[in-house]
This record gives structure tokens, C-alpha cells and sequence, in this order.
């Protein structure tokens, strides 16, 4: 067995991916506005996780990684508020919260 | 970080697994609110990794923020919109599915070839300040990074109002019209909606 110093950059690189690539199934798949949201909120951790892991493996001095990940993590704060201000402001119009029937920007 | 490695690779198996295992769950669920106690999962998982990562002030960021106020939000929100509804059928839903999927299965097999194939830079261990990151992280915040984090105040401040005034039902002190002014009543009151018949 080959000896390790410490986790390889590359497995934390694959789960943030494999975490993206989820969080963009579920945008264009799913109906429930409510989990569009949560979808995009899950792509967002993955970025997360990947400024976080460069920010410990190349750049482990400086740290900027870091600072741009609670930045991230703020403006996906933001984002989760308006955004589900939006959906309350949708359902009240629309009654539903499927994503097939908001289609009034359709040309 | 003075853990052993054995450890660590534990950790951070069982935590990755977790966070796939979880976000899967988030979006091929039925029931949404599963979904969402699963998403509050895999935030915690991914607060997790940021300690394997030694950064214990995002961690603590992410369990805060992620998990005390965005799950929550979210699960309100279910509250607020969950109305059992039949879904009208989709007639395409089948090229739909296979379209997004090969689109998905296509970048996850191109991120992962980067991510395998392209030679890191990695900095010696040496040089990690480990816990101090804190204090390192408060450095940047008050020099280099001052202005950004002045403008996420503002961003905080505008969406907070963004949020309140998109959210409520509409009442104004004065009737836009005539001017008058008009009955306060914060009540919750049955208005008919809007657009629910254009289709």
C-alpha cells in the first residue's frame, strides 16, 4: 500500500464535482420550484468546496480561498432570501409552485 | 492538521459519501421536505470537510449560516407553498430526462478528467498556518479584502429589504390612485389570485 502524507487534492476535487454536476440535474430536472432553490444552494457548496480546497493545498499561507468562500457563503444568503421571496410572491399569484407553469416570459 | 492520516481518510470518506449519497436524495426524493432535512445533511457534511481542510471558521460560517438560516428559510418556505398539487404530465419528459443527463454525465466526466489529468502546484504542508486561520482570515477582511465585505454589507442590507417588501402582501398607507388613505390591516387576508387562469 503506498503511503500517504495527506488526503490527495484530486478526491476532494471529484467529490465537489460530482456535487455540481448533481446540483445541475436537479435544476433542469426538477418541478418543485422550492427544490430548484435548494439545487442551485447545493452547486454552491460545491464551489464552496472547491475554493476551500485550493485555498488549503496551493495557497495555504495566504488563505484567500477562505475569504472568498464566506463571501460566497453570504451572497448565497442573500440569494436564498430573495429567492424565496420570489417563489412566495409566485405562489400567491399562481398557486403552484411548478416550474413548468411560470411561463408567462415564454415567446 | 495532527490527526492521522488513517483517520482522516475515514473522515473523509464517510463524510463525502454522505454528501453524494445526500444530494442524490435532495433531488430524486418525492417528498420535499425530505429534501430539505437532507439538504441540512449535506451541509453539515460539507462543514465536515472544511474542518478535514483545517479551516474552523468557515466551518463554523457554514453551520451557522447554511444550516441555522438557509435551511430553515427553505423549510419555511415548504410550509408556506406546500399544497398537495397533480403535476400535468409533460409529453417530452423522456428526451428531457436522457438530454440532461448525458449533459450532466458529460461535464462530470470532463471535470473529473481535469481534475485527475492536470498537475497541481501544491505548496509544502510546511507552510500551513493551520489554526491560525482565523486570525489570518480577519487580516484579509480589514486590508486587502475591506471593500468587498463593505459591499456585502450593503448586498445583506438590500436583500433583506428585497425580501420583505417581494414577500408581504400589499399594504400601503395611502391608496396609489386617489391618495387616500387606506385601512392598516396586517391580517392575512384571502385575496383572489392574480394570473391563475392565462395559461
Amino acid at each position: 500500500m503506498m503511503h500517504l502524507e495527506s488526503i490527495p487534492i484530486q478526491a476532494f476535487l471529484i467529490v465537489s464535482s460530482a456535487l455540481f454536476c448533481i446540483g445541475i440535474w436537479g435544476l433542469l430536472n426538477s418541478r418543485n420550484a422550492v427544490r430548484v432553490l435548494m439545487s442551485i444552494e447545493l452547486m454552491l457548496n460545491a464551489v464552496n468546496i472547491n475554493l476551500m480546497t485550493f485555498s488549503s493545498y496551493i495557497d495555504n499561507n495566504l488563505i484567500q480561498g477562505q475569504v472568498f468562500t464566506i463571501f460566497v457563503i453570504t451572497v448565497a444568503a442573500a440569494e436564498a432570501a430573495v429567492g424565496l421571496a420570489i417563489l412566495l410572491s409566485l405562489y400567491r399569484n399562481r398557486v403552484t409552485v411548478d416550474m413548468e407553469s411560470f411561463n408567462l416570459l415564454k415567446w | 492538521m495532527s490527526i492521522a492520516i488513517t483517520t482522516q481518510i475515514i473522515c473523509f470518506t464517510v463524510l463525502s459519501l454522505v454528501i453524494l449519497v445526500g444530494a442524490l436524495g435532495v433531488v430524486l426524493l418525492e417528498s420535499i421536505v425530505y429534501s430539505a432535512f437532507l439538504l441540512g445533511g449535506v451541509f453539515m457534511s460539507v462543514a465536515g470537510l472544511y474542518l478535514l481542510l483545517n479551516a474552523s471558521f468557515v466551518a463554523a460560517a457554514q453551520v451557522l449560516v447554511y444550516v441555522g438560516a438557509v435551511n430553515v428559510l427553505i423549510i419555511f418556505a415548504i410550509m408556506l407553498v406546500n399544497k398537495k398539487e397533480d403535476l400535468k404530465p409533460i409529453n417530452d419528459i423522456k428526451s428531457r430526462r436522457i438530454i440532461s443527463t448525458s449533459i450532466c454525465l458529460t461535464l462530470l466526466s470532463l471535470l473529473i478528467r481535469v481534475d485527475l489529468t492536470n498537475v497541481w502546484s501544491l505548496s509544502s504542508p510546511q507552510n500551513s498556518i493551520g489554526e491560525e486561520s482565523t486570525i489570518r482570515i480577519g487580516e484579509h477582511l480589514f486590508s486587502d479584502y475591506l471593500l468587498p465585505f463593505e459591499v456585502a454589507s450593503v448586498l445583506l442590507l438590500m436583500a433583506m429589504i428585497g425580501a420583505i417588501v417581494l414577500a408581504r402582501r400589499d399594504v400601503m398607507s395611502n391608496d396609489i390612485s386617489t391618495g387616500l388613505p387606506v385601512d392598516q390591516e396586517l391580517i392575512e387576508k384571502s385575496s383572489e389570485p392574480l394570473l391563475t387562469n392565462k395559461n
